[in-house]
C-alpha cells in the first residue's frame, strides 16, 4: 500500500489519511464576490503531474498537513506541516475536523 | 459516401463489413480468418469542419450523430490510444434512468430510449439486457432518498418503485436479507428498465456507423495543443501534424482538464480512478443488477456468466490507473456481506479507469467562453449510459448553434452561477 510521511507520526498506510485536495487561496469572505467564492469552492486545476495538496491524519494524530505528489505515479516528494491553512490558522496550530469542510474525507 | 480520395495507413481496408445473417453463416462456415475491418485508417487531413478529441463512446456517438442526423461528415475523431481504451472500455456497463433531479431523469431517460433502439440503428448487437436494477437501502436516510427518487421518477413516467425485503429476495435470491446482519436491508429502489449493455459493442457500433458516413477515426493520434486567435479556435496540434478547424469538442473524460488547459477553460473537475473486478464465469443465477450505497458495492452477472463488481472511486485524485490490493480486499468483504454464498468464487481480474468527477455528480455539456471550443465532460462514474443522448444533443448543438433544452441545465457556467444539479444521492456509488 502507498505510504504517506505524516510530519508528526512518520510513515503510515495511506488508508489512515483523509484527502482534502489541492491547496487553494481562500478569498476573504468579507470582501469576495459570489463568483469568486464559487470559483474557490468548485474550480480545480487538476494537473497531471506535480500537485500541492492537503491531507488529514484521520486515524492517527488527527492533524492537517501538506504534501507534494506527482498525480501520474503517486510519488510523494515532500510532506510538511500546513503552511497556508485554508481557514487562516497559524502554522502548526492544532486544527481539528470541525474547522474544515471535510466532506471529501468521508468516502 | 466518400467524395474525396483518401489514403490509408497500416493495413489498407479492402472493404467495410456489411453485416447480415448470410454474411454470418458464410464466415461461420469458413475458417473465420477473413473478417473485413470494421472501420478504416486514414492519413490526417489538413483541415476538418469538426475535430473531436477522445475516441470513447462520447466522442464516437457525437461523430455518428453529426454525420447521420446533420450531414456533417468532414469530421475527425482523434484518439491518443485505441478506440474505447478509456472509461468506455473499462466500465461496468450499467444503464438506468432512475436519477434524482428532474433534469437528470429526463436526460438519462432519453439515453435509455436511444439504447433500446441502438442495435437496430447501428446494425450491431449491443446486447442491451434490461434485467432490472435495484439499489438497496440499509438505513432510514437512504430509504428516504429512494422514496424521493421513486416519486421524481414516476412523475416523469419512469418505472421506479420502492420494494421490501421479500420482493428483493424474490428478484435476487443470493442476497442476504436477514435482519441480523451488520447492515440489514430495509428496502430497495427497483427500476425494471435498467440493465447492462455490452460496452465494447457500443464503441465499435458507433465507430463503424460513423466511418460509414465518412467520419475519419484516427487512433494513435494525440492532441498536444489547441491554438486560438481572437477568442476563437483555429488549429489543433497533434502528434501526427497540425489541423485547421473552427470547432473542437472535448470528449476526454478523465483527461479533460488537460485539454481544457490548452485553451484556458477552467472546470470543477478532479480526476480519480474507479476500480472494478470480475469473477470466473458460472451458470446464470443473478438476474437484476444489485447496488448497495452503504456497502459501496454493486454486482451484476454478464451474459457470459461472470460476476462484475464495482465500487466508489478511489479516495484521492490521481491520473494513475493502477489497481490496489487494498481495494479488492475491501470489495470482496462487502460483496460477501451482501451475498455470503459467493465465498467460493474466484476473481479473474481487476482494473481501473479514470473518472472526471464533478462536485454535483452531473456532467458538463455545451459551449465555453472560447468560441468553437465545446465540452462533453464531467462524466465521472456514470457516463457510459449517457453516451447516446450526449452524442445526439452535442451534435445538435454543433449543427444548429443552439443549446438543446435537454442539456441546457448542464452548462459549464452553472457552478459560478450557483445552479448545481445535485445527483449525489443517485450517483455516488460509481455506475
Ligand atoms: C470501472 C468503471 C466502471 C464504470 N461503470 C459505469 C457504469 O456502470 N455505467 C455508466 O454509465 N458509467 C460507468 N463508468 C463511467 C464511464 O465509463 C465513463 O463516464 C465513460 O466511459 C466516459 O466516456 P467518454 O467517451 O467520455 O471517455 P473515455 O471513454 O474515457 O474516452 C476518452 C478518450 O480520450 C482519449 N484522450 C485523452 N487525452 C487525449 C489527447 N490528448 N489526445 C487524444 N485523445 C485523448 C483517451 O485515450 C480516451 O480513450 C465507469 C467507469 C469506470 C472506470
Ligand atoms: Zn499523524
Amino acid at each position: 500500500m502507498m505510504h504517506l510521511d505524516c510530519p508528526w507520526c512518520g510513515y503510515r498506510n495511506v488508508s489512515e489519511f483523509g484527502y482534502l485536495g489541492e491547496l487553494r487561496e481562500r478569498p476573504d469572505p468579507a470582501t469576495t464576490t459570489r463568483e469568486e467564492w464559487r470559483a474557490y469552492l468548485y474550480l480545480r486545476r487538476n494537473p497531471a503531474g506535480r500537485l500541492e495538496e492537503g491531507w488529514y491524519h484521520r486515524a492517527g494524530c488527527r492533524r492537517y498537513f501538506e504534501a507534494v505528489r506527482d498525480t501520474t505515479d503517486n510519488t510523494v516528494s515532500e510532506t510538511r506541516p500546513p503552511t497556508r491553512h485554508p481557514d487562516g490558522h497559524d502554522e502548526g496550530e492544532h486544527a481539528t475536523a470541525g474547522d474544515l469542510d471535510v466532506t471529501s474525507v468521508s468516502v | 459516401m466518400r467524395s474525396r480520395a483518401r489514403h490509408t495507413i497500416g493495413r489498407p481496408a479492402r472493404k467495410i463489413a456489411g453485416f447480415s445473417a448470410a454474411a454470418l453463416v458464410r464466415h461461420g462456415l469458413g475458417e473465420a480468418t477473413d473478417w473485413p475491418r470494421v472501420w478504416r485508417a486514414h492519413e490526417l487531413e489538413r483541415s476538418y469542419d469538426v475535430v473531436i478529441v477522445g475516441g470513447g463512446i462520447h466522442g464516437l456517438a457525437a461523430a455518428y450523430y453529426l454525420a447521420s442526423r446533420h450531414g456533417i461528415t468532414n469530421v475527425a475523431v482523434l484518439e491518443k490510444g485505441y478506440l474505447g481504451g478509456g472509461g468506455s472500455g473499462r466500465n461496468t456497463a450499467i444503464a438506468r434512468s432512475n436519477y434524482l433531479t428532474p433534469e437528470g431523469v429526463a436526460f438519462y431517460d432519453r439515453s435509455l430510449k436511444l439504447y433500446e433502439n441502438l442495435s437496430a440503428e447501428l446494425n450491431f448487437n449491443i446486447m442491451f439486457s434490461q434485467r432490472g436494477h435495484m439499489t438497496l437501502a440499509h438505513n432510514d436516510s437512504s430509504l428516504r432518498t429512494m422514496r424521493w427518487r421513486a416519486e421524481v421518477n414516476k412523475l416523469q413516467g419512469i418505472e421506479s418503485e420502492v420494494i421490501g425485503p421479500e420482493e428483493i429476495k424474490r428478484l435476487a435470491p443470493p442476497i442476504d436479507v436477514s435482519a441480523d446482519t451488520r447492515f440489514p436491508i430495509l428496502g430497495a429502489l427497483y427500476h425494471p428498465p435498467g440493465g447492462i449493455i455490452r460496452h465494447d459493442a457500443v464503441v465499435w457500433g458507433y465507430a463503424r456507423g460513423a466511418d460509414r458516413y465518412g467520419v475519419q477515426l484516427h487512433q494513435q493520434t494525440e492532441v498536444l495543443g489547441i491554438e486560438t486567435s481572437g477568442g476563437q479556435v483555429q488549429k489543433v496540434r497533434t502528434s501526427r501534424g497540425d489541423i485547421a478547424t473552427k470547432t473542437v469538442l472535448n470528449c476526454t473524460a478523465g483527461w479533460s482538464s488537460l485539454i481544457n488547459d490548452m485553451v484556458g477553460v477552467r472546470a470543477p473537475i478532479t480526476t480519480s480512478p474507479l476500480q472494478a473486478a470480475v469473477t470466473e464465469p458460472v451458470k446464470p443465477f443473478l438476474d437484476a443488477v444489485v447496488v448497495s450505497g452503504s456497502l459501496h458495492v454493486y454486482v451484476s452477472q454478464t451474459a457470459r456468466g461472470e460476476l462484475v463488481f464495482g465500487a466508489s472511486v478511489d479516495p484521492f485524485a490521481q491520473y494513475s490507473m493502477r489497481g490496489s490490493l487494498d481495494f479488492i480486499e475491501g470489495l470482496a468483504g462487502n460483496v460477501l456481506t451482501l451475498m455470503p454464498g459467493l465465498s467460493k468464487m474466484r476473481l479473474l481480474r481487476q482494473w481501473g479507469g479514470l473518472c472526471d468527477m464533478t462536485p454535483d455528480y452531473s456532467p458538463l455539456m455545451g459551449t465555453t467562453d472560447v468560441d468553437g471550443f465545446l465540452v462533453d465532460i464531467g462524466w465521472g462514474t456514470y457516463g457510459f449510459k449517457a453516451g447516446p443522448v450526449s452524442g445526439e444533443q452535442m451534435a445538435e448543438l454543433i449543427a444548429t448553434g443552439r443549446t438543446p433544452a435537454l442539456i441546457e441545465p448542464f452548462g459549464i457556467g452553472r457552478f459560478l452561477a450557483g445552479r448545481l444539479v445535485g445527483e449525489k444521492g443517485a450517483a455516488s456509488v460509481g455506475h
